[in-house]
Formats: structure tokens, C-alpha cells, sequence
């Protein structure tokens, strides 16, 4: 995956390699010395919290209607109101908590049956290794979103399924890492080593190899978070998410579609709270790159 | 050379009938499946099973596979589910230059905002200009391109009134009407397209301006402009075209989305639109023209490597 954006080298500089064995408080240093990755925090830690408190943080009921409709941008509605007179903010403020949810679950499910698959093609080859990476192949020829939205044309609409189609779209990403490092680290000799006391494959795997991958894993992770975030942004605006007055980011601007030309912040803003969040993650995402010192790798960008 | 494009081709075949494969058994497989839900949806015995025989349904499941790859080799997809059943590969092929229209206009916005943006941020490296424009592309990456599509609209076509807001106009009804109806929707898939090529351009041109033969020009005393656009900027791009593969996905992923926007008919659009009618036969066809897309562009991508770059030729 190429995001080619080589920002900040200063972290890589001040020495990547110290950095792993140094304790914990001296990662905040290296952060606070990246400016956009200190926003990102900053303000991914922002929508988090307003997330996850969002009944508190929300000034108004995001479903609640009233008569009058589509009203400014004002004191007490300080985004606006959308055709149904609910409160633009608080609807936005709910949605953090479904596209969070979104992109944190697909990442984790496709972390862990990618690298499973990739881990198991990578240690034992043969026969397994084709059949897996034939398949991890077939995703690999297309985008990320293409496939969602072919999984999403199989299984049906809603956000379950949703969630299922990102899930399985991501997987090849982490399976091709997985499987690399495998390879690279199989023939290291303390794997030699443990393999000669006789330890077992699992122990191996998981105790030797595993470990020694998670840095490009990381990266990748949050790298797919903000594509997962995307994907369901994306899907939902299709109309193939959830339906209903469940707000998400992307249903609240598929909504808006039909008022834009009456009332710009039902346009406006539910983008931004989707740009803010993917940017702070891909801000955070090139330092972790940094800082791990983990390659680019020369590889299709997935969208 | 000729051996690797053969096996590349055929690689390129078993995806496209790996893929058709897959999704006809898998429309198939899912439980509550399309054809059952319509046929439900009909509510009549009668008719039911007339359509079940008209569609082929009543036969055995390999039957059925075997009867539509037969037709798939021969051209044709079958018929819409809905309304007057109308050819899947008639509504395709109207779809197909839509797609493309906005495909190749993408690929020229995108080209226009990240060469120069490339070559200055290169030559100015680690000025104020060439941070800004980092983070613009950090930007277009972040922004998802429906909403880019949004703020256009409401830009352009609702506040200054300069474009119109939806629709489509085939080129041969004028190039005028053609390009304001595709420069917003084009502007919208190119963004993230743009940003990814400009960072690229930035660092195959930080590369190539470190060489010796850079150093060699300077030092004749060639004209600075001359180094950039003539020495360095070339052979730059040799590391580019490498993206153009990439380009190809992006763009068609970008106009699935964004066709739906403006309501272009596109393939995009025939699928999502076929999706969300359930119409299978529709989603089917669409599903096996767009993938085609992308696999026998990657495989036009490589065949261009080979020529472009005649080191690729040893090393594979």
C-alpha cells in the first residue's frame, strides 16, 4: 500500500532505532515533535471521547423532530438543523460512534484473519500457500472499495453486512504482509534455534515470528482504518449501509443531498467530521511509520 | 519478454472467470437471494413460475451455470429483471463511454494539479511552499470524494450557477456541454489521485536531481529551467508510470461512487443502481465489465513497463 507521503523525517533522525528500547514517556517526546501527528492526536482523541460520551456531549436528542425545518447555523443549533429539524451536531456527534465502531471492528476482524491466513501460507508453503495466496491474489486485483461493494451486491445491504464486506475487502493487505515477514524471518537463526529445542509451530509462530512482524502490521492497521472509515462513508452514501434514523457520516450527507441547495452545512459539515478523523489517523499513521521505520512499500494503494 | 505476457494474459483470464465464477454461485448461495425475493415480491404461483422457466431457474444449478458462461463467451449478459427487460449488455455499452469520459477527464485534472505541484515541491524542498503542499495532499487523501463532489455542487452550481448540478452530455452533442457537465464530477475522482501522484512526482524528482548527470548539466551551465523540465522531470517519470496501474483503480472506484452523485449513467451507477433494485442479472454484468477493467488495464500496465523501462525485461 503506497501512501507515498514522506512528511517528517526528524523522529526517524533523533534515531528510530533507540526509540524501541527506550521507555515509555520518551514516545510522547517523539510525538509532541511531529506537529501534524500531535494534532491528530489531539483531535482524534476529541472525537473519541465525543463518541463515546455522545449522549452527554450532544446538546440535542439526534432523532427528535420539530416543525419548523432546515434551520441556520445558531446558538442553540450550532451546525444548523436538517429537513426534519434535528439537530445537525448531535447527529454528527452519534455518527462518530458508528463510523469509530465501523472502522475499528472491520480492521480488527481483517487484521486477524488476514494474518492468520498470511502467517500459515508463509510457515508451511506449499500446497496451503497456494490456495491461500491464489485467493489473497484475487482480492489483491482489485480495490479495497470495489470488492465491499461486491460483497455488498452478495450478501445484501445494512450495516452487518456492511461490516462483513469491509471486513473481508481489507484482508489481503495484512495477509501479503504477514506472509513477507514470515519469509524473511523463518530462515533468522533464533527461529533455527527454537525449532532445534524443539519447540512447536504454534510457539514459534506466535512467540518468534509474530512479534517481530507487528511493526509494518501496526502501520498497516491504522493505515486501514482511515480506508475502512472511508468505505463505510462511502457505502452508506450509496444508500447500501444502514437504513433507518440511525445516523452515520455518510447517510447523514446522502441525506443531505437533496437540500444542499437551501442549507450548505447539511453538505458541509458531516465531510469535515469524516476528513478531521481520516486525517488525524493518516497524520498518526505517517509518524507511526516514522518512528517504527517501516519501509514504503512499492505497493497499490487501496481505496 | 513475449513468455511473460502470455503467462500474464492468462493470468488475466483465470481472474475474469475466477470472478464470474464466484459471483454467480455466490448470488446464488446467499440465503433470502434476489430471484426468490422477486419471485416473492410477484406474489402470483402463476407468473412465478412462468418467469422461473422464461429465466431458466426450474434447471439444476450447473445446468444454469454452464447455459449463462455459454452466453457470457457469446456477448451477451441476459436481460434485466425489471421494467421492459431491457439487454444487460445494451445498458452496459451506453454506460461504458460515460465511465470512461470521466475516467480520462479525472486522469487529466489529477495530471494538471500534480506535476506542477510535484516539481515545485521538489525543487523547493522543505520550504513553506513545499510543507503546504504536503499537507494538501494529506488532505486530498483524507477527503472522501463524494463529499468533494458535494462542496462542488454547492460551490459551482448553487451559489455562482456557472455548471450544472447533475446529468450527463455525450461529446458528440458538443465538447462544451460534455466538459461542464464532467469537470466537477472528474475534479471530485481526481483529488486523492492527484495528491498520491504528487508525492510520487516530488520523490522520483528528488531522486533523479541528485545524479551525477544533474550535477554534469549544472555545471555546463545550462539554464536551471532547462535541468528541471528537460533532464530531471523525464527521467522522473519513469518511476511514475508505474502509478498509472494505480491510477486505473482509483479513478473507476472514485467514479462508482461519484457517478451517483450526479446521476451519470455510468457503470458505477448501473451497478449501485442494480444493487440496490436487486436486479442480478444487472449487478452481474456490471460486476464482470468493471473487473474486466481493472484486470486487463493492469495487464496493458504491464505490457507498457516492458517497453517503457527495457530494464524490467531482465529482471522478471
Amino acid at each position: 500500500m503506497a501512501r507515498p507521503l514522506d512528511t517528517i523525517t526528524a523522529a526517524r533522525e533523533l534515531g528510530a532505532q533507540s526509540l524501541r528500547s527506550s521507555p515509555r514517556s520518551r514516545w510522547l517526546r517523539f510525538l509532541l515533535a511531529d506537529k501534524k501527528a500531535t494534532a491528530g492526536l489531539v483531535v482524534l482523541t476529541i472525537i473519541t471521547f465525543a463518541a463515546v460520551f455522545a449522549p452527554l456531549v450532544a446538546p440535542h436528542d439526534p432523532t427528535a423532530m420539530a416543525f419548523e425545518f432546515l434551520e441556520k447555523p445558531s446558538l442553540t443549533h450550532p451546525l444548523g438543523t436538517d429537513d426534519l429539524n434535528r439537530d445537525l451536531f448531535s447527529r454528527i456527534v452519534h455518527g462518530a460512534r458508528i463510523s469509530l465502531f465501523v472502522g475499528l471492528s472491520t480492521v480488527f476482524i481483517s487484521l486477524v484473519i488476514g494474518v492468520t491466513l498470511g502467517l500459515l501460507a508463509g510457515y508451511y508453503g506449499g500446497l496451503l500457500d497456494n490456495i491461500i495466496m491464489r485467493y489473497i491474489d484475487l482480492l489483491w486485483a482489485f480495490p479495497n472499495f470495489i470488492i465491499a461493494v461486491y460483497l455488498v451486491a452478495i450478501f445484501g445491504t445494512g450495516l452487518s453486512n456492511v461490516i462483513v464486506a469491509v471486513s473481508l475487502a481489507f484482508i489481503d493487505d495484512f495477509a501479503r504482509i504477514a506472509r513477507g515477514m514470515v519469509l524473511s524471518l523463518k530462515e533468522k537463526e533464533y527461529v533455527e534455534g527454537a525449532r532445534s529445542l524443539g519447540a512447536s509451530d504454534a510457539r514459534i509462530i506466535l512467540r518468534h515470528i509474530l512479534p517481530n512482524s507487528l511493526p509494518p502490521l501496526i502501520v498497516q492497521a491504522t493505515v486501514s482504518i482511515s480506508y475502512a472509515i472511508l468505505a463505510e462513508a462511502g457505502l452508506s452514501f450509496l444508500g447500501l449501509g444502514v437504513k433507518s434514523s440511525t445516523p452515520t457520516w455518510g447517510l447523514i450527507l446522502s441525506d443531505a443531498r437533496s437540500f444542499i441547495s437551501r442549507a450548505w452545512w447539511l453538505g458541509v459539515f458531516p465531510g469535515l467530521a469524516i476528513m478531521l478523523t481520516v486525517l488525524s489517523i493518516n497524520f498518526l499513521g505517517d509518524w507511526l511509520r516514522d518512528v517504527l521505520d517501516v519501509r514504503e512499500q512499492a505497493e497499490e494503494p487501496q481505496h | 519478454m513475449t513468455v511473460y505476457l502470455i503467462k500474464r494474459s492468462f493470468y488475466a483470464l483465470v481472474v475474469m472467470w475466477a470472478v464470474a465464477t464466484l459471483v454467480f454461485f455466490m448470488l446464488r448461495a446467499v440465503p433470502g437471494d434476489p430471484i426468490q425475493a422477486m419471485l416473492f415480491d410477484i406474489g402470483d404461483p402463476a407468473a412465478a413460475e412462468e418467469l422461473n422457466r422464461k429465466f431458466g431457474l426450474d434447471r439444476p444449478i450447473y445446468v444454469q451455470y454452464f447455459l449463462w458462461f455459454k452466453e457470457v463467451l457469446r456477448g451477451n449478459l441476459g436481460n434485466s429483471l425489471y421494467g421492459s427487460h431491457v439487454a444487460v449488455s445494451r445498458i452496459i455499452a451506453e454506460a461504458f463511454p460515460r465511465t470512461m469520459s470521466l475516467a480520462v477527464l479525472s486522469f487529466i485534472v489529477a495530471l494538471l494539479l500534480a506535476v506542477p505541484a510535484g516539481i515545485v515541491s521538489a525543487i523547493k524542498r522543505n520550504s513553506a511552499l513545499d510543507h503546504t503542499l504536503t499537507f494538501a495532499a494529506f488532505v486530498g487523501l483524507s477527503m472522501p470524494d463524494f463529499w468533494v463532489a458535494i462542496l462542488l455542487i454547492i460551490l459551482f452550481a448553487v451559489n455562482l450557477n456557472w455548471l450544472p448540478a447533475i446529468g450527463y452530455s455525450p461529446l458528440s452533442e458538443g465538447f462544451w456541454p460534455w466538459l461542464s457537465h464532467l469537470i466537477m464530477p472528474a475534479i471530485a475522482v481526481g483529488t486523492a489521485f492527484s495528491a498520491i501522484m504528487a508525492r510520487m512526482i516530488r520523490s522520483a524528482m528528488l531522486e533523479v536531481l541528485k545524479t551525477d548527470y544533474i550535477q554534469v548539466a549544472r555545471s555546463k551551465g545550462l539554464a536551471e529551467r532547462k535541468i528541471v523540465l528537460k533532464h530531471a522531470f523525464r527521467n522522473a517519470l519513469i518511476p511514475v508510470v508505474t502509478v498509472i496501474g494505480i491510477a486505473f483503480a482509483l479513478l473507476m472506484a472514485g467514479a462508482v461512487i461519484v457517478e451517483n452523485v450526479f446521476a451519470i449513467k455510468g457503470l458505477g451507477r448501473v451497478l449501485i443502481q442494480g444493487i440496490l433494485n436487486r436486479d442480478y442479472t444487472v449487478v452481474q454484468g456490471a460486476i464482470l465489465v468493471v473487473s474486466a477493467i481493472f484486470v486487463f488495464s493492469n495487464l496493458i500496465v504491464d505490457a507498457l513497463y516492458t517497453v517503457i523501462d527495457p530494464r524490467i525485461r531482465v529482471g522478471r
